[in-house]
């Protein structure tokens, strides 16, 4: 059941999104929200929507697994829907309705908004290995070190904790099956119940985490480890003419979208 | 009484994602009570996802799994139920103590099962006493003991439930030799005291081919061979061929085989060595 956790996973592939450096596949995500939020009428959504269709069926990630990472949002989607659809004042749809035409053109743009945010992000975070992302993090947000951001330490932080996500998960999955063997029961009983149920697992998880980390300090000191100065990588990013591509046709798309904002069309 | 069958017995894992991967498929094997069974095979043979199915803990994607003729998939309660008859004991299981003290850890497995304070006493002292841990030791923290003590709470925790079947994936892994050979005696005492069905994983085929009555070969997620040690061990060439070492003894016999000494029928403890060529010595000295 815990493998269903779908959020920031990486779907290995090779294609041209795939192929993408981490930090135009950012740029681009941020020029992508940009252009979201000022998207206003249906040309310019059209158009959005029009881009991420495109870079989704350019990265081979099944529509099907782009919505279960929708799933969990679906309370905020429905809420925010029907908010706007009951309170927007304008002309109603039927005379004496409460529910108005500009009423429902905001909740579906909005929710539109919403979903298509949803879905460009989890691109990023779909189609970038967890370590290639907090690489290029890291040195787009180099320039905060001048202003004394402890930016390697971090995206150090950032790129333990992501690679210790799977395995924590493995091992909760193994101490609850552990549990499970000496007759443990999770799903029954009164919420009480249930979260002391969640001892047996907790208590083990705990002590392996803090043997773990002791494991990894000591793992990375005796490899001389000592801090961000000075530290090379094995892998460096490299930008490719397809990077500069993508920038320009990001750059024309949040132009087109502003021109249409302009134009009021 | 607890007899283990399984029947076209298929698991594939993440099923409909880019990280499908079949773990086993088609397994049959019948395991009738008291038999103790040795598991060998490669990581990743598919051995540790049958024995998890063993106990209910992986549901079959086809095929089924019966504990004394009952399907142990058929409704939730029996799963639950089945938990108790069938003991598994986790590679590493120390990792799982989180009791205050050995005696509550002990005692997990027997509350669950809902005994009477007497009962659940009972049991904990009778586990305790088949892996040979000091009653002194009850009211200490488990995680403050050494690595050999804490592995045999863990196994007392199971053994507590008194389950018919015993499972244990890997019991003597990171253990020293004296650890080791101390598990492997107790794991064998258990059995001859209580008459239950064992099940040792193991990739120390000097431990099973010990003590094993029968061996289950596993391979590229299904059955290699299946037969007593006996069967197994008379063709190591097979067993080397899948990657698995043979025991030191057997080693010992093919390499006289290849310098041309044969020793007769298989060999695989170093008393049967020892007794061959013994017994090629005086077939020399007779000629």
């Amino acid at each position: 059941m815990l493998k269903d956790v779908t959020l920031g996973q990486y779907f290995p592939g090779n294609t041209v999104v795939h192929r993408l450096d981490p930090r135009t596949k950012i740029i681009l995500v941020i020029v992508y929200i940009v252009a979201l939020f000022n998207a206003y009428n249906w040309y310019s959504y059209a158009l959005v929507a029009a881009v991420t269709l495109g870079c989704i069926a350019a990265s081979r990630i099944k529509p099907k697994t782009i919505m279960k990472g929708l799933k969990p949002l679906i309370i905020v989607i429905v809420l925010t829907a029907l908010l706007n659809l009951f309170y927007t004042t304008g002309t109603p749809i039927v005379p004496g309705w409460i529910i108005t035409w500009e009423g429902l053109k905001k909740a579906v743009l909005l929710v539109a908004r919403i979903i298509m945010l949803i879905a460009g992000t989890f691109l990023l975070t779909y189609t970038t290995s967890p370590i290639a992302l907090t690489d290029g993090l890291e040195i787009l947000l180099n320039p905060l070190k001048k202003i004394k951001v402890p930016v390697h330490e971090m995206s150090m932080m950032m790129s333990m904790a992501l690679r210790f996500i799977p395995t924590l998960t493995e091992e909760t999955d193994k101490i609850m099956s552990a549990q499970k063997a000496r007759g443990a029961d999770f799903e029954t009983g009164s919420l009480l119940q249930r979260a002391r149920a969640l001892l047996p697992i907790l208590v083990p998880l705990f002590v392996s985490s803090f043997r773990r980390a002791d494991e990894l300090a000591v793992a990375m000191e005796s490899r001389c480890y000592h801090g961000g100065e000075g530290r090379t990588r094995m892998k460096t990013l490299k930008y490719a003419n397809r990077d500069l591509w993508a920038l320009l046709l990001g750059a024309a798309f949040l132009a087109g979208v502003i021109a249409l904002k302009k134009f009021g069309l | 009484m607890s007899e283990i069958k399984a029947e076209g017995l298929r698991h594939v894992y993440s099923v409909g994602t880019p990280f499908e991967k079949v773990a086993i498929d088609n397994i049959n094997v019948l395991i009738p009570h008291g038999q103790l069974v040795g598991i060998i095979g490669h990581t990743g043979s598919g051995k540790s996802t049958f024995i998890q199915h063993l106990n209910g803990l992986l549901k079959p994607t086809a095929g089924k799994v019966c504990c004394d003729g009952q399907d142990i998939n058929a409704s939730k309660q029996i799963t639950h139920d089945v938990r108790f008859k069938v003991g598994l004991v986790f590679q590493y299981p120390e990792y799982q103590l989180f009791e205050e003290t050995v005696y509550k850890d002990i005692a997990f497995g027997p509350k669950n099962m809902k005994l009477s304070e007497g009962e659940i006493d009972q049991h904990v002292r009778e586990a305790a006493r088949f892996v040979g841990v000091d009653e002194e030791l009850f009211e200490r923290s488990p995680l403050e003991l050494s690595g050999g003590q804490k592995r045999r709470i863990a196994i007392a925790g199971v053994i507590a439930m008194r389950p018919g079947v015993l499972i244990l994936d890997e019991p003597t892994a990171g253990l020293d030799p004296e650890g080791c050979a101390q598990i492997l005696q107790n794991i064998c005492d258990y059995r001859r005291e209580t008459g239950s069905t064992v099940i040792l994983v193991s990739h120390s085929m000097d431990d099973v081919a010990r003590i094993a009555d029968r061996l289950i070969v596993f391979s590229g997620g299904g059955i290699f061979m299946d037969g007593t040690p006996q069967e197994v061990f008379s063709r190591p060439d097979e067993l080397t061929d899948i990657g698995l070492s043979v025991p030191e003894p057997t080693a010992i016999a093919m390499a006289l085989h290849r310098r041309g000494v044969e020793l007769g029928s298989a060999v695989y403890t170093t008393e049967q060595l020892v007794s061959a060529v013994k017994a090629l010595g005086k077939g020399a000295s007779g000629c």
